[in-house]
């Protein structure tokens, strides 16, 4: 079932929420993708993208996620705003945050930027129920594009859509205590 | 067992467990933050994370990242005969542990699919990353680490003095770029981080040390006294940041800082940071004539 933009706009920072449903990896290859081709525009639109790079291993009865932990989101800040927008993305998973570009897309359009823990893919694979389909195979594992049925993932809301972040907070706070160290004023 | 095989276990080893000092380190670690915080929350879940991969013996982490090897033989052994060993090992362990195929050709932008890069040639090993050197034991040594992406990619390096920084040529200069590369790097390569520094040196140089830092144990000491005291001071100061695990806030930014000094050219002067997440993967391997010991 689709996050509703009501529930979404309820989230705040701090949260801590366990979700389930469909969520799709994709990272930079695919994000380049997504711009380009509109053929998942059906399927992911209203949807959530989870930066994630899994590892699977392919068993009797298809394939199986073992480790999906999060990949660093700053790299995919330079074309989440045109992903939000073009697919009313309303969740994105992730670790280490995003610009305030993307913060700014996230409070217009109504989407939320969840941390997953980074480097717990072991423990993040047991919420991960099904492999549903893989899109764009040849880009290699790391990069292919997973739809995946997920319950109770386990995640913290970290970016809101009422514009504010955890990472710019403690960025703040941690520029006071760097300048002190370094002695700047 | 022969080699081969030997390196397939040391490869699964590395990939399904974290080292007892760094675990130990972070079980230290949680103590340090408020129960009702997210560093708290955050560290719990790692450690629960490294007992569901224990258990079940899958990898610790998604990215089992470029795998870099840092081989000990003795006279007479063929360096060539011990790169393929590690190839066919590597593509072994791919398949069955399994591993993520991180090696990706840069011009063709293309997943080799079994974490070996070759050149165009085929006659060089790019990926995984090897170095061979000989020593007057009997036995190979074998240390393996999984150096992550995210972490790799936070790693960075200085030339001083520093303008910028306001940096001099001195253990002041050395600490700002430092602390300013944990800064800039904030939680984004999976803090809790250890740290590895290599200082003066070549640019190259600077850089396999720092990396090369990482394979010590966080509680070991520098023999060095004044690096010693240096780790330790930098240690205490960058936590005083509170970027916290996984850059969410929290008292623990790093576990451990690893330093070491190298001759430098009197126009030089290189301060090379590189990181290792919290998911520190690196395990030692002694191959005596079939004899093994992994730890």
């Amino acid at each position: 079932m689709p996050l509703s933009e009501e529930k979404i706009r309820k989230l705040k920072i701090g949260d801590k929420i366990e979700l389930s449903g469909t969520i799709f990896t994709a990272r930079d290859k695919a994000h380049l993708y997504l711009l380009e081709s509109d053929e998942l525009k059906e399927k992911l639109s209203n949807g959530i993208i989870y930066h994630c790079g899994p590892i699977v291993k392919k068993g009797v009865f298809g394939d199986k996620v073992i480790a999906a932990g999060p990949t660093t989101s700053e790299r995919l800040s330079l074309y989440a705003p045109e992903v939000i927008k073009k697919y009313k993305i309303k969740a994105i998973i992730g670790k280490g945050g995003m610009d305030k570009r993307t913060l700014q897309a996230m409070k217009k359009y109504g989407c939320v930027y969840l941390a997953a823990i980074g480097g717990v893919g072991a423990l993040i694979a047991s919420s991960i129920k099904k492999v549903k389909n893989v899109y764009k195979k040849e880009f290699g594992m790391p990069e292919a594009i997973y739809e995946l049925e997920i319950e109770d993932m386990a995640l913290i809301v970290a970016m809101d859509s009422k514009g504010r972040s955890i990472y710019e907070d403690v960025l703040k706070d941690s520029e006071e205590a760097y300048r002190k160290l370094l002695g700047k004023q | 067992m022969n080699l081969g095989k030997a390196i397939v276990e040391l490869y699964k080893k590395t990939a399904i467990s974290i080292p007892a000092d760094v675990e130990s380190s972070l079980k230290n670690s949680l103590k340090r933050e408020k129960k009702s915080s997210l560093a708290y929350y955050t560290i719990s879940n790692i450690l629960k994370n490294i007992e569901v991969a224990r258990d079940g013996s899958l990898p610790v982490c998604q990215d089992t990242g470029v795998p870099m090897f840092y081989v000990k033989v003795p006279v007479g052994v063929s360096h060539p005969r011990i790169r393929q060993s590690i190839v066919n090992a590597t593509r072994k362990a791919t398949k069955s542990i399994p591993l993520r195929p991180n090696a990706v050709n840069v011009l063709e932008e293309r997943n080799t699919g079994d974490n070996i890069g070759f050149d165009k040639g085929k006659s060089e090993v790019q990926q995984p990353i090897i170095y061979i050197e000989q020593w007057g034991k009997s036995s190979i040594k074998i240390e393996l680490m999984l150096k992550g992406g995210g972490s790799e990619n936070i790693g960075t390096q200085y030339k001083l003095p520093d303008k910028k920084l306001k940096a001099n040529r001195d253990l002041e200069g050395i600490k700002k770029c430092i602390i300013d590369a944990v800064f800039k790097a904030q939680g984004k390569g999976c803090s809790p981080y250890i740290l590895g520094v290599a200082i003066g040196g070549s640019k190259d140089l600077v850089s396999m040390e720092s990396k090369k830092q990482l394979l010590r144990k966080i509680d070991d000491v520098n023999e060095d006294e004044k690096l010693a005291k240096l780790e330790k001071w930098l240690k205490v100061k960058i936590n005083s940041l509170g970027i916290g695990p996984l850059g969410l806030g929290g008292k623990v930014t790093v576990l451990g800082v690893k330093m070491k000094a190298l001759h430098r050219h009197p126009a030089s002067f290189f301060v090379d940071v590189s990181f290792m997440c919290w998911a520190c993967r690196r395990g030692t391997l002694i191959y005596n004539r079939g004899d093994i010991k992994l730890s």
